[in-house]
């Protein structure tokens, strides 16, 4: 346990350096940068086993450092190995190993493969980074680079306008819940003095959660708001269908298996911290994000839209098994979904591949004779995540979370919305299974398709075994999984699975989904052998309500109309003000200036030097007539003295008498 | 029979009176200076009486002035004449009345 | 001596070149990026000598210089002002890259990049205010001519406003300190910042004039907010920062902008605390419009420089917001204080990346108005990445170091000053939420309209980066790494400083 933790920083450390290494590589070493990714993922594939190897034994170990110094403190960064972490690490290894090996067929072709494998690995980094976190500050920087390497790889093909729309909108879409996240952390950072989670073997959020009850649902709510961008809850949804623009393999493992459970993930880090209050909204999101993502899968009709749909249901049934279940609910939920998931959009790349880059199932149909691996592998994937019963991994995660949601003290409705969201799940999954491989080919695309290689039909094997095997681990007889996270030891008894607390669930929800599969295959297994250009037949029976569920509720359009709308209205808005107003208060102010200018010049111009002109012209007049007195004839001058001198005369005189 | 001092009186003021006449009438520069001549012997006249007639005739006072005034005169006479001949000889003229230099 | 040696040796080596014959263009451009060079050389040699120990002045030299006015020679920096002197000389050196192609006389064009660096180091070093109030201005004049004569199509009108306006706010602060000088009693007059800053703290600054002592910090708040800019008095930058070559763009935008944010660490926050809390609630509302309503503008942008002068204003109110979160009133708690700490370290954390990150991106956008024949509209352009995937790469890098990524620069200066400023003043700093998301907004805008897409037949010969140019910006992208990864680089140098600041405020 004291060595692994040492070495535990390898684990993202290994991909970040073949990230780094492949952004140096020039575009042709093309099996360099591959290589170099898959072998940096094998490694931390290894690690993270041994990591795991070593928490089977011990709880949990920490090793944090000092990151920088502020004030009299410093931020505090760490890595931790515990159960929940350990068991996250070995799935995103796993499930990163096998989709880079898958990707080597997958994405022969492409031009830009090096940065593809790239990409990858600077996913790989950030995710295993945000996974063996000790601080939720850096959770959060992994959880930002995860995001960037999504947008990346949403955008991958960027010559497409679609692709680089889509990745755009998911960045921006996700960020909106980060600036929650970013405010909840800070926020219980200054609560708590400390945003570690353990520290000296303490956990440091349960005494943050502790003090006020409000503050707290307040800080767990907006963490909450992070979870909701990344894992496509509603209101925050949008985004992952149309991150299906990316490339199928990314899809399967940052849109389907890891991560987009981040944020099912975070909750379940933070789980201290979660009140009561805040596990109650989680609950209901988590509920309504169900069902609602389920409806609209059923009116898909693009192979990738409609697992995409049915990945944020499934978000929503973790959500909702952390909400009412706990952290080992919805963490068994979200490593059985991981394995069948990225099965399932494997299996769908696949099938496009194959199809020369089809992805409408009414354009496939009778592929299961042309690619029977991939059929055989889809149909265990379809089968677990609908949920059939014993053998397949999905009946067991699944039926933990009704089965919690059923004795929630919170309200019943939930636990009807999951098993509504079961039988929809069962229903749309046997639709897509029916068109894309029963039936006859629709087109010729179809009836040429031929088999992935190897590189790609062996990853879909194993994920299909362990699509199966995993769900052992954590059935109500053999709870291996919940005592491991909770850090006892499981027994195996038989009894519990038959008890009365079960089974009524177990036969319950296993009836909606025999429901489901009969329904849906009665529908479109007829359908199937039509024409391919033919309504869908819900279309048929109910055109208003399939058109308004095919058009996602009208969502996008909802946000268009408001929230971008209002966006780019705002973004006007200050434009105008910085030009018009303010700059028009500028330049009022500067025409008030070169005003007041003009007065002055026009005062200088007209009044003082004007009249100083005519003072002056009227002073040289008055001299100039003045002069005229001085003739020169000094007889004149004598003359005037005469007269004066005999005025003066005069004066004196009279003046005296 | 000694003349009394209105005698006198009347005398100066005639010879005044003739001076100025000449003074501002005449227009040779010559006679004008004569002109001025007799108004300061009026005034001298005048000085004289004033003293003879006085009350201190003793002390000499009148006559004093009256020397100074005398060698002023004769002093002034002399400049005027010389500014009489250099004026005329750059002008050939002794006309008062053609002489307007100082004209403002 | 380093310090007068630093601040002189621009402006001795500005005149020299501007000295040299008209014929000598290249050997005075080459000579210029030298001393440019060597002065970078001085402020590296500068931090590796600088004590991190303690957050006093260091490297004090205090001659006696009009002694009679209380006009002294005082030359010192302690943290704060050490890392604005690395900035600059980063960043001048960055700019005459930017602009080594230029043609029209670049003989004058580099003398003037060193005389304005000279105003830069005196404004960063100097301690007394007749002193610094020297330097500010010398700043810009050169800025002015840079902008008149090498400019783009309406540089006249951009340079008049952007020199009026920040003349304006110069001549309001003068006065104010004219008037501060008058005002206090003989004995303690001065223009020492340190001193007026004891007085201030002893309360003997403006014993009873309140209203003359608001009208002194109110003059003094104009300048500083013009220069930096606040919101509204930042309608002169889009229009200089657009019309400004690429090079004084970076210089301005780099370097000049902290010059305002530096004078309120400088200058109000010490000699003027009481006026700063009385005044904190109606200027946290304006640095909040300056992080929101720029950034919203920005996106309504057309033009790239544009885009980016709004980007650059929208993340001066970051370091705004910290500011005046901070300047509040503590009760000495030692939480309280943390949170200040780190609302200032950030501040200072957000002036330098900044620095850094916006001078690299109107270096990239300026090299895409170069490409692309004086083009540089968002609509221009498209699917470049496909033709240039270094410069696509690059700029990207830039790009999410300007939205505040973790594992780049921009992440822990915003993260310090929100966690500082979500404490000491939550509504502004809630309100001032919506700005990181615009700013993300219109970033990935750009890199959608200009880099993906299909790539337009005329621009398929687009050049990819030449390595003259990822030279150029090798320094800077790597800095960029290693300070968002190492923010202690920064802050170890920063926080004895703003332990101080705190303790006088």
């Amino acid at each position: 346990m004291e060595s692994i933790i040492q070495y535990l920083w390898l684990i993202p450390t290994a991909p970040l350096l073949a990230a780094g290494a492949g952004a140096l590589l020039p575009r042709r070493r093309r099996r360099l940068s591959a290589g170099l990714a898959i072998g940096a993922i094998s490694i931390s594939f290894l690690l993270s086993c041994a990591a795991f190897w070593a928490t089977l034994h011990s709880g949990r170990a920490t090793s944090n450092f000092r990151w920088f110094d502020f004030g009299t403190t410093s931020v505090q960064m760490g890595w931790v190995l515990d159960p929940l972490g350990a068991i996250m690490a070995v799935m995103v290894a796993l499930v990163s190993l096998l989709i880079f090996i898958y990707s080597l067929g997958y994405m022969a072709k492409d031009e830009n493969f090096t940065r593809f494998f790239c990409f990858l690995a600077l996913f790989a980094a950030a995710m295993l980074g945000l996974v063996i976190a000790n601080s939720l500050l850096l959770f959060f920087m992994c959880w930002e680079l995860v995001g960037l390497a999504s947008y990346l790889l949403i955008g991958f093909w960027f010559q497409k306008p679609s692709a680089a729309a889509a990745a755009k909108k998911a960045f921006i879409v996700t960020r909106i819940g980060d600036l929650g996240f970013l405010v909840g952390m800070l926020w219980l950072y200054a609560k708590a003095g400390t945003h570690l989670f353990y520290d000296h073997g303490q956990g440091c959020l349960e005494p943050a959660a502790a003090g006020g009850l409000v503050a707290s649902t307040a800080i767990a709510l907006l963490i909450f708001c992070g979870a909701v961008g990344k894992s496509g809850q509603i209101p925050l949804h949008v985004w992952l269908p149309d991150a299906m623009e990316g490339p199928t393999p990314v899809s399967a493992l940052i849109h389907a298996a890891t991560m987009v459970a981040a944020g099912v993930f975070l909750i379940a880090r933070v789980y201290p911290l979660m009140t009561p209050g805040a596990l109650q909204v989680v609950t209901w999101v988590g509920a309504l994000t169900a069902v609602f993502a389920a409806s609209i899968a059923v009116a898909q009709s693009d192979i990738k839209r409609i697992l995409a749909y049915s990945t944020v249901s499934q978000l929503g049934y973790m959500m909702m098994g952390l909400g009412a279940g706990g952290v080992a609910v919805g963490m068994f939920h979200l490593t059985t979904h991981a394995f069948f998931k990225a099965l399932l959009f494997l299996g769908a790349g696949s099938v496009i591949h194959g199809c020369h880059e089809e992805q409408d199932i009414r354009k496939m149909g009778g592929l299961r004779l042309r690619l029977p691996v991939t059929f055989a592998t889809y149909a265990v994937g379809m089968m677990a995540l609908s949920g059939v019963p014993l053998f397949f991994s999905g009946f067991w995660s699944k039926d933990a979370i009704l089965d919690a949601l059923h004795h929630w003290r919170g309200s019943q409705v939930p636990f009807y919305l999951g098993l509504l969201g079961a039988f929809l799940t069962a229903f749309y999954m046997t639709r897509q299974v029916c068109r894309v491989f029963l039936g006859k080919p629709m087109t010729v695309e179809a009836e040429h398709a031929h088999e992935s290689p190897p590189v790609m039909t062996v990853p879909l094997l194993i994920l299909a075994a362990l699509a199966v095997m995993v769900g052992f681990f954590g059935t109500p007889a053999w709870p291996w999984f919940q005592a491991y996270l909770d850090g006892g030891s499981a027994g195996f008894d038989l009894s519990k699975l038959m008890n009365e607390h079960q089974l009524p669930v177990m036969l319950l929800s296993t009836a909606l989904v025999a429901a489901g599969i009969v329904w849906s295959g009665w529908i479109y297994g007829r359908a199937s052998a039509r024409p391919a250009r033919e309504a869908d037949p819900l279309e048929v029976a109910q055109p208003a309500l399939f058109a308004c569920v095919q058009k996602k509720f009208y969502v996008d359009e909802f946000y268009d109309a408001t929230v971008v709308r209002l966006t780019t209205a705002f973004a006007r808005f200050c434009d105008w003000l910085d030009r018009v107003v303010l700059g028009g208060l500028v330049r009022a102010v500067c025409w008030l200036a070169l005003a007041l200018a003009r007065l002055d010049r026009n005062v200088d111009k007209s009044v003082v030097n004007e009249g100083f002109d005519i003072g002056t012209e009227a002073v040289r007049g008055a001299g100039q007539w003045v002069s005229r007195l001085q003739n020169g004839q000094v007889q004149r001058y004598l003359r005037v003295i005469g007269l004066a001198f005999c005025g003066l005369l005069i004066l004196l005189l009279w003046g005296c008498a | 029979m000694t003349p009394s001092l209105n005698q006198y009186l009347v005398l100066s003021a005639l010879l005044f009176g003739i001076g100025l006449a000449g003074a501002l009438a005449r227009r040779n520069a010559v006679l004008v200076l004569i002109g001025l001549e007799l108004m300061l012997n009026a005034a001298n006249l005048n000085f004289i009486a004033f003293w003879r007639f006085g009350p201190h005739p003793e002390k000499l006072m009148g006559l004093m002035f009256v020397l100074f005034s005398i060698a002023i005169a004769a002093g002034e006479a002399a400049l005027g004449l010389a500014l009489v001949i250099a004026i005329y000889r750059h002008r050939r003229t002794a006309q008062v009345d053609r002489f307007d230099s100082l004209k403002g | 001596m380093i310090l007068t040696i630093l601040t002189f040796l621009p402006l001795v080596a500005g005149v020299l070149i501007a000295l040299l014959g008209p014929d000598k263009q290249k050997l005075g451009r080459n000579l210029a990026f030298a001393a440019s060079l060597v002065a970078l050389a001085l402020a590296v040699v500068l931090w590796a000598a600088f004590d991190n120990g303690h957050g006093g002045m260091q490297f004090v030299e205090n001659d006696s210089w009009v002694p009679s006015l209380g006009i002294e020679y005082h030359l010192g920096v302690d943290g704060l002002g050490l890392l604005m002197v690395l900035l600059s000389a980063l960043i001048v050196p960055f700019a005459m890259l930017a602009s080594w192609k230029i043609e029209n006389n670049p003989k004058l064009y580099f003398s003037l990049a060193l005389f304005l660096e000279s105003g830069l180091f005196g404004t960063f070093t100097a301690q007394n205010f007749i002193h610094w109030f020297l330097f500010w201005e010398l700043s810009l004049i050169p800025a002015f001519f840079l902008i008149r004569i090498w400019g783009g199509p309406k540089r006249t009108s951009a340079a008049c406003q952007f020199f009026l306006y920040t003349m304006a706010g110069s001549v309001a602060m003068l006065a104010a300190f004219l008037a501060l000088y008058a005002a206090t009693d003989a004995a303690s007059r001065s223009f020492d910042f340190a001193q007026l800053a004891q007085i201030a703290h002893q309360g003997g600054l403006f014993a009873a004039h309140t209203t003359l002592a608001t009208a002194v910090f109110l003059g003094i708040l104009l300048g500083l907010a013009v220069k930096v800019p606040l919101v509204p008095f930042h309608t002169w930058l889009p229009a200089a920062y657009s019309e400004a070559p690429t090079g004084t763009a970076m210089l301005l935008t780099g370097a000049m902008s902290k010059m305002g944010v530096y004078g309120f660490l400088r200058i109000l926050w010490p000699i003027f605390p009481e006026q700063m809390q009385a005044w904190r609630v109606p200027l946290l509302a304006l640095a909040a419009a300056t992080i929101v309503l720029p950034a919203a503008a920005a996106f309504a942008q057309k033009d790239l420089k544009r885009m980016v002068a709004y980007s650059s204003i929208n993340h001066l109110g970051y370091c705004l917001l910290g500011i005046f979160a901070a300047a509040r009133l503590t009760k000495s708690s030692a939480l309280f204080s943390n949170e200040q700490a780190a609302a200032l370290n950030g501040v200072i954390l957000q002036m330098f990346n900044h620095g850094l990150t916006a001078s690299a991106l109107f270096y990239f956008v300026g090299l895409i108005e170069q490409r692309g024949g004086a083009l540089r509209g968002l609509d221009d352009f498209g699917g470049l990445r496909q033709a240039a995937p270094v410069f696509c790469g690059l700029m990207g890098i830039a790009l999410f170091a300007s939205l505040g990524l973790p594992g780049l620069n921009g992440f822990p200066g915003e993260f310090l000053i929100f966690k500082g400023a979500l404490h000491l003043a939550s509504r502004a700093a809630l309100l001032s939420i919506p700005g990181l998301l615009f700013t993300a907004l219109f970033l990935l805008t750009i890199l959608q309209r200009v880099f993906s897409g299909p790539l337009p037949s005329k621009w398929s010969g687009w050049p990819d980066l030449t390595l003259g140019e990822r030279l150029t910006v090798l320094p800077v992208m790597a800095l960029m790494f290693v300070l968002g990864l190492f923010p202690q680089l920064l802050t170890g140098v920063a926080n004895p400083a703003v332990l101080q600041m705190l303790k006088s405020f």
